[in-house]
């Protein structure tokens, strides 16, 4: 029996291995196959439904509008240049407020965590319309700051670019802090006192220290606020008072419009496309497997 | 001998059964008040009358029909729509043409009813303003709406193209029985749409909802607005500074449709033909303030004269208006619905 070890054993650890990637293999079938159901296969339909003209048959016609007509364009340009600056104005706002969080004392920073995420328990529905409430020529804001003398003509702050800013910042800012909060959370408070004790202001412990460990978390939360913002429905459209169309009400009014299916897919697809390309490109420039945690 | 009796007792009940299931019907609206305004004048009348048992439902307008005809499973006998995109509907091959053989149209409106849908309810586009700003002054007719000097303000008009270009050219100096001759070209849409494009830094809002212009006018968030005259009278009854006329305004209206392939097609054909008789419409203007379709609906007594002078087709009002051509917008709303998308996104 020893004499045969040596060889058997190695044909027996490769068996397995077989064996036990096949086990892996089998246990992961059930999140496999929920992720071709639920994902690649609907994916699939929309890439097909949208190669598929008003007449049935196969054509590029839902293509070629978004080229022929200059309006996708601006849609397409609007829904990125609302997403990029939702993400400039989450960045800083939530920053400096992950900051101030990591630096409380615990109890008071998970009160703080409270009023963060407070919001999220809120139908986004009803937080939009409380803006539009808030923001609206006779809204709230505008009545106080009149009513105090703060300014004399009501502000046009809701029913354009502002408003929908406004509104998507206010949605969006729990995505950003948590992550960020949670880096800096996870920074080892020796490596400030090493830099102090080694002749570093705050202010340069802060910049060379401090800010590159919580970049993995702030890239996070701002990729994640700005791929969710790429897809906004509901505000834009309560806030943006019908001069801020982006992609997601395209292609509602592309369904009521066009008597094809095709019509809406096609605008689904490069918004899908757009933002994949977008991801890569992210991902050869920042090490996303440090940002979602694994690959240390 | 008992033999014979229990067939011929089973062939009865077999019988009524299929009697029963053939006069049961399914009528999907809207939902809402404008429903229940439907139900309590024409649907539940209706069935007492005629021993239809009448099943309601709502839906999401023809993409539901679209969805229930391509798969075969059709089962509304009645849709509520508006007429445009029930025109278009037709157009498609989703819907049955309706037999005037059994409905009786001839004391409707010439224009409010077409080969698959028959007139239910008239409403108008109408401009709307607030009272606190121009008094007792207010618009009397498109240009004005348009005249920012004449009248200052914000405004709020229509994100869709659906009756956003008729007004946009009677301001521009176009006749009323000319609107729909000019905008058969892109060059008429073209024009409808500059004069538009030059009310543009006075629109504060393009809206997309009934709800949504009535509540900017209740909110006072802008001066005046487009939209449909029901919504306004709801908003002033709910204590809005509200006021609209109907000169220049387009007539317009809701119609009753039978998707393809209906379960209960003949059924719902009878049950169109007994809603469209006047003695039924002349109840609708008790629950809503739109219009009977049937001009007879006026001389039953049933509509008081007070009534009459604030419905979209009263003969007084209906006269001052533009009938909505439904030939149009079969024809170039795709096209004219990407122009004027141009236009917003601009």
């Amino acid at each position: 029996m020893s004499t045969q070890a040596a060889p058997s054993n190695a044909a027996g650890l490769r068996r397995d291995e077989r064996l036990e990637r096949l086990a892996l293999f089998g246990l992961s079938s059930p999140a496999i196959l929920l992720i071709l159901v639920v994902l690649v296969i609907p994916v699939g339909w929309l890439f097909y439904v949208s190669f598929i003209g008003a007449n049935g048959q196969f054509s590029l016609e839902n293509y070629e509008r978004m080229i022929s007509r200059r309006s996708y364009l601006r849609i397409f340009v609007t829904t990125f240049q609302v997403s990029l600056l939702t993400t400039g104005l989450c960045i800083l706002i939530g920053y400096p407020f992950a900051y101030f969080m990591s630096q409380l004392p615990s109890r008071l920073a998970n009160l703080c965590l409270i009023t963060v995420l407070l919001p999220f328990w809120t139908s986004l529905l009803v937080r939009t319309y409380a803006w539009l409430v808030l923001l609206q020529k006779q809204g709230l804001i505008n009545k106080w700051a009149i009513s105090l003398g703060l300014w004399d003509e009501p502000l046009k702050i809701v029913h354009n670019m502002t408003g929908t800013l406004i509104g998507m910042v206010h949605i969006m800012l729990p995505f950003l802090i948590l992550p960020v909060y949670g880096a800096m959370k996870a920074i080892d408070r020796d490596y400030l006192k090493a830099a102090a004790n080694l002749g570093a202001s705050p202010r340069m412990a802060f910049w060379t220290v401090f800010f590159p460990l919580t970049t993995p978390g702030l890239f996070a939360g701002a990729l994640m606020v700005f791929i969710l913002c790429l897809g906004f429905f509901v505000t834009p459209a309560v806030l943006g008072g019908g001069k801020v169309i982006m992609v997601s009400m395209q292609i509602v009014s592309n369904i009521e419009l066009f008597v094809n299916w095709g019509a809406a897919s096609a605008l689904g697809v490069v918004l899908l496309v757009l933002t994949v390309a977008i991801l890569w490109i992210a991902s050869r420039f920042l090490n996303l497997d440090r940002m979602t945690g694994g690959g240390h | 001998m008992r033999k014979t009796f229990l067939l011929t007792a089973a062939a009865t009940l077999l019988a009524s059964a299929a009697v029963a299931q053939a006069t049961e019907i399914t009528i999907a609206s809207w939902g809402g008040s404008y429903q229940d305004a439907q139900s309590k004048a024409l649907f539940e009348p209706a069935s007492a009358a005629t021993g239809v048992t009448v099943k309601q439902d709502t839906y999401g307008g023809m993409a539901d029909v679209r969805l229930q005809v391509s798969t075969g499973q059709v089962t509304f006998d009645i849709v509520a729509s508006g007429s445009g995109s029930a025109a278009r509907a037709g157009a498609e091959g989703l819907l049955e043409p309706l037999d005037y053989n059994v409905i009786d149209v001839s004391n409707f409106y010439p224009n409010l009813y077409s080969e698959y849908c028959v007139g239910g309810d008239v409403f108008s586009t109408v401009y709307a303003w607030n009272t606190d700003t121009y008094g007792e002054n207010g618009p009397q007719s498109w240009a004005d709406f348009f005249d920012t000097e004449k009248f200052p303000g914000s405004r709020a008009y229509r994100g869709s193209v659906a009756g956003a270009l008729e007004p946009a050219l009677m301001a521009d100096g176009v006749p009323m029985d000319q609107v729909y001759e000019v905008l058969s070209s892109e060059e008429g849409i073209e024009r409808a749409l500059n004069k538009i494009r030059e009310l543009r830094p006075n629109i504060s809002v393009f809206w997309s909802s009934g709800a949504q212009h009535a509540q900017l006018m209740k909110d006072g968030e802008v001066d005046m607005t487009t939209g449909w005259n029901g919504r306004f009278d709801n908003a002033a009854a709910d204590g809005a500074k509200v006021d609209y006329s109907f000169n220049q305004a387009l007539l317009d209206y809701d119609c009753f449709a039978v998707p393809k392939g209906a379960p209960n097609k003949d059924a719902a054909m009878q049950f169109l033909a007994e809603i469209s008789k006047p003695e039924y419409q002349d109840d609708l203007p008790k629950y809503i303030t739109y219009g009977p379709t049937n001009k007879a609906a006026y001389d039953t007594g049933e509509i008081s004269a007070e009534v009459a002078a604030n419905l979209p087709s009263s003969p007084e009002n209906a006269a001052m208006q533009l009938p909505i051509s439904l030939e149009w917008y079969a024809k170039w709303e795709t096209v004219a619905a990407e122009m004027y998308q141009e236009m917003l996104t601009e």
